[in-house]
Order: C-alpha cells, then sequence, then structure tokens
C-alpha cells in the first residue's frame, strides 16, 4: 500500500482537533481545500481589483468563468434562476481547481473523497428541494406525477419518478468521485509501469501517460461543467414545474 | 472455490458493462459526426451537450469501475 495506487488517497491528520467524540482535525484534504480557495480569491479579487477597460490576462481569465457560468445559468435555469448565480459560480470554480489543482503529482484531490462530493452533492438536493417546495408549496409534490400518461399507469410510474429524483444526489457525487478516484488511480498503475519496464521498454508507458494527463485536464474540466449544468437542470424544474 | 480466485472473477465480471459504454460513446460521437456532415452550421451549438453526454456515459464505466474496486478490496 506504501506506494500503491491508492496510497494518494489516504488522509494525514496534521493538527488533530477533537470536538465532542467528532473528529475535525485539519487534514492534507483541509490543507488543500485551503489553497484551492486561496487560489481562486486570488484569481477573482486580485485580478479584477484594476478594472481595465482592456482586460489584462487574469483578468479576462476570471471575466470569462463568470460569463461562462452565467450565459449557462440563464440558459437552463432562466432569468429567475440569476438569483441563485453566485451559489453555482463558487461550486464551478471550487469544483474545477480542486480538480486541476490535484492533476499537479504529488497533490492531493479533494474531490477524490466521496464524502467531499456527496456533501456538495446533497447541499445542491436539499436547496433545490426547499426551493422548489418554498416556491409552490404542496404543488410542489405536482413533479413527481408526469403528465399526459394514462391513469392505469400512475402507480408504476410515480414511485419510479420519485426513485430517479431520490438517488440525484448520489449520481452526481459518485460522477465526480469516481472520475477523479479513476484517472488518478490510473496514472499511477502506468507509471508503476515504466518504474518495471526499465530504461528500455519504460519510453511506451511514459508517452501513454503524457496522453493520459492531458485527457485528465479536458476531464477536469468537464466533471466541473457537468456538476454545475446539472445543478442548474436540476434548479430549473425546482423553478419552473413541467417545462 | 477459493475466495480470493472469486473475488477475481467477480472484479473482472463487473468490467463487462464497458462494452455497453463502449457503444453509448460511440453513438454519441457517430451521430454527432453523422449530423455535424448534414448541417455543419449547427454543429458548435450542440457540441456542448456532445461533452455532456459523454461525460454522462464515461461515468456509467466509472460505477463500473467503483463496483470492481468495492469487491477487490472491501469485500
Amino acid at each position: 500500500m506504501e506506494h500503491g495506487p491508492f496510497h494518494q488517497f489516504i488522509i494525514q491528520r496534521y493538527v488533530p482537533i477533537q470536538i465532542g467524540g467528532v473528529d475535525a482535525s485539519y487534514t492534507n484534504a483541509s490543507l488543500w481545500m485551503t489553497i484551492v480557495l486561496l487560489a481562486i480569491m486570488a484569481l477573482m479579487v486580485l485580478s479584477v481589483r484594476g478594472g481595465a477597460l482592456v482586460p489584462s490576462r487574469m483578468q479576462s481569465m476570471a471575466e470569462m468563468a463568470y460569463e461562462f457560468i452565467a450565459n449557462m445559468v440563464r440558459d437552463n435555469a432562466g432569468q429567475e434562476g440569476m438569483k441563485y448565480f453566485p451559489f453555482v459560480l463558487s461550486l464551478f470554480l471550487f469544483i474545477l481547481f480542486c480538480n486541476l489543482l490535484g492533476l499537479i503529482p504529488y497533490s492531493f484531490t479533494p474531490t477524490s473523497q466521496i464524502v467531499v462530493t456527496l456533501a456538495m452533492a446533497l447541499v445542491v438536493f436539499i436547496g433545490v428541494t426547499i426551493i422548489g417546495f418554498a416556491r409552490h408549496g404542496l404543488h410542489f409534490l405536482s413533479f413527481f406525477v408526469p403528465q399526459g400518461v394514462p391513469v392505469l399507469l400512475l402507480p408504476l410510474l410515480v414511485p419510479i419518478e420519485i426513485f430517479s429524483y431520490v438517488f440525484r444526489p448520489i449520481s452526481l457525487s459518485v460522477r465526480l468521485f469516481a472520475n477523479m478516484l479513476a484517472g488518478h488511480t490510473t496514472l499511477v498503475i502506468f507509471a508503476g509501469f515504466v518504474v518495471s519496464l526499465g530504461v528500455l521498454g519504460g519510453w511506451l508507458p511514459l508517452t501513454f501517460i503524457g496522453a493520459l494527463y492531458c485527457l485528465e485536464v479536458l476531464i477536469a474540466f468537464l466533471q466541473a461543467y457537468v456538476f454545475t449544468i446539472l445543478t442548474c437542470l436540476y434548479l430549473n424544474d425546482a423553478l419552473h414545474l413541467h417545462h | 472455490m477459493d475466495p480470493a480466485a472469486a473475488k477475481l472473477i467477480g472484479a473482472g465480471l463487473a468490467t463487462i458493462s464497458l462494452a455497453g459504454v463502449g457503444v453509448g460513446i460511440g453513438q454519441i460521437f457517430g451521430s454527432f459526426v453523422q449530423g455535424a456532415l448534414r448541417n455543419p452550421a449547427a454543429a458548435p451549438r450542440v457540441f456542448g451537450n456532445v461533452l455532456l453526454g459523454f461525460a454522462l456515459t464515461e461515468a456509467v464505466a466509472l460505477y463500473a469501475l467503483v463496483i470492481a474496486f468495492l469487491i477487490l478490496f472491501v469485500f
């Protein structure tokens, strides 16, 4: 296990903290989440401080991220969804930076822990459900009744709808977690091939690692995109029933 | 049967689901290329949906991977 493919996912306690029997230690996951937050703040605060009309490279990156998410929320959840835009932008930037900074060798990926992704998915799920009930009252329950279906089929379809709704946070969190886990494990396994094949044969897996790394950068972005766009779609379901 | 052997066989069987994922990803990009050749002007607009579909399909493969890991390392 010391140098196995799963060694990189082991949580190490840096500052042990116990609060009433709950282990709230400052771990390597907490450390990297702090670094991610500082990096996001550096990008968003420092780059727009000057506020130039012709943006610098850093400023245009921050503006591109802002416009990208603003368009996504407006296209998928409508103008009412813009109320929740700050949350969606924070979610996107946090996941994107966790994924990208996790690709640095010897770093730690917080999104490769199911606890982290499940917590984020549950925030989205519970929040969206509360928004739905607050906006439509008990009428929100009609979301589970598909329209234009024979009444005879309803006893079959309503449990399926409820099940697929409850399953949302699990699929949302496992998708992100499994992508990160699989990508990082594959990289380490191929790195092991390089060592075991030696100087003569090791070049082939080494080039493959290069290609895989490019794919991982794409996937890091893609999974952040998928997580946020699904959040927008769930928000749209809660804001506008049956559209 | 030796439990260790059964574990390895189970993890191997879990990867069969990759067949379905292969079909799915091929279908997504095949349909995209077909549609893009018929109407090249509309191609950039649907590329985001193509990537979304790709990521969702790929996630199914990773569920299988998680199950294989669970069989190998948890039980």
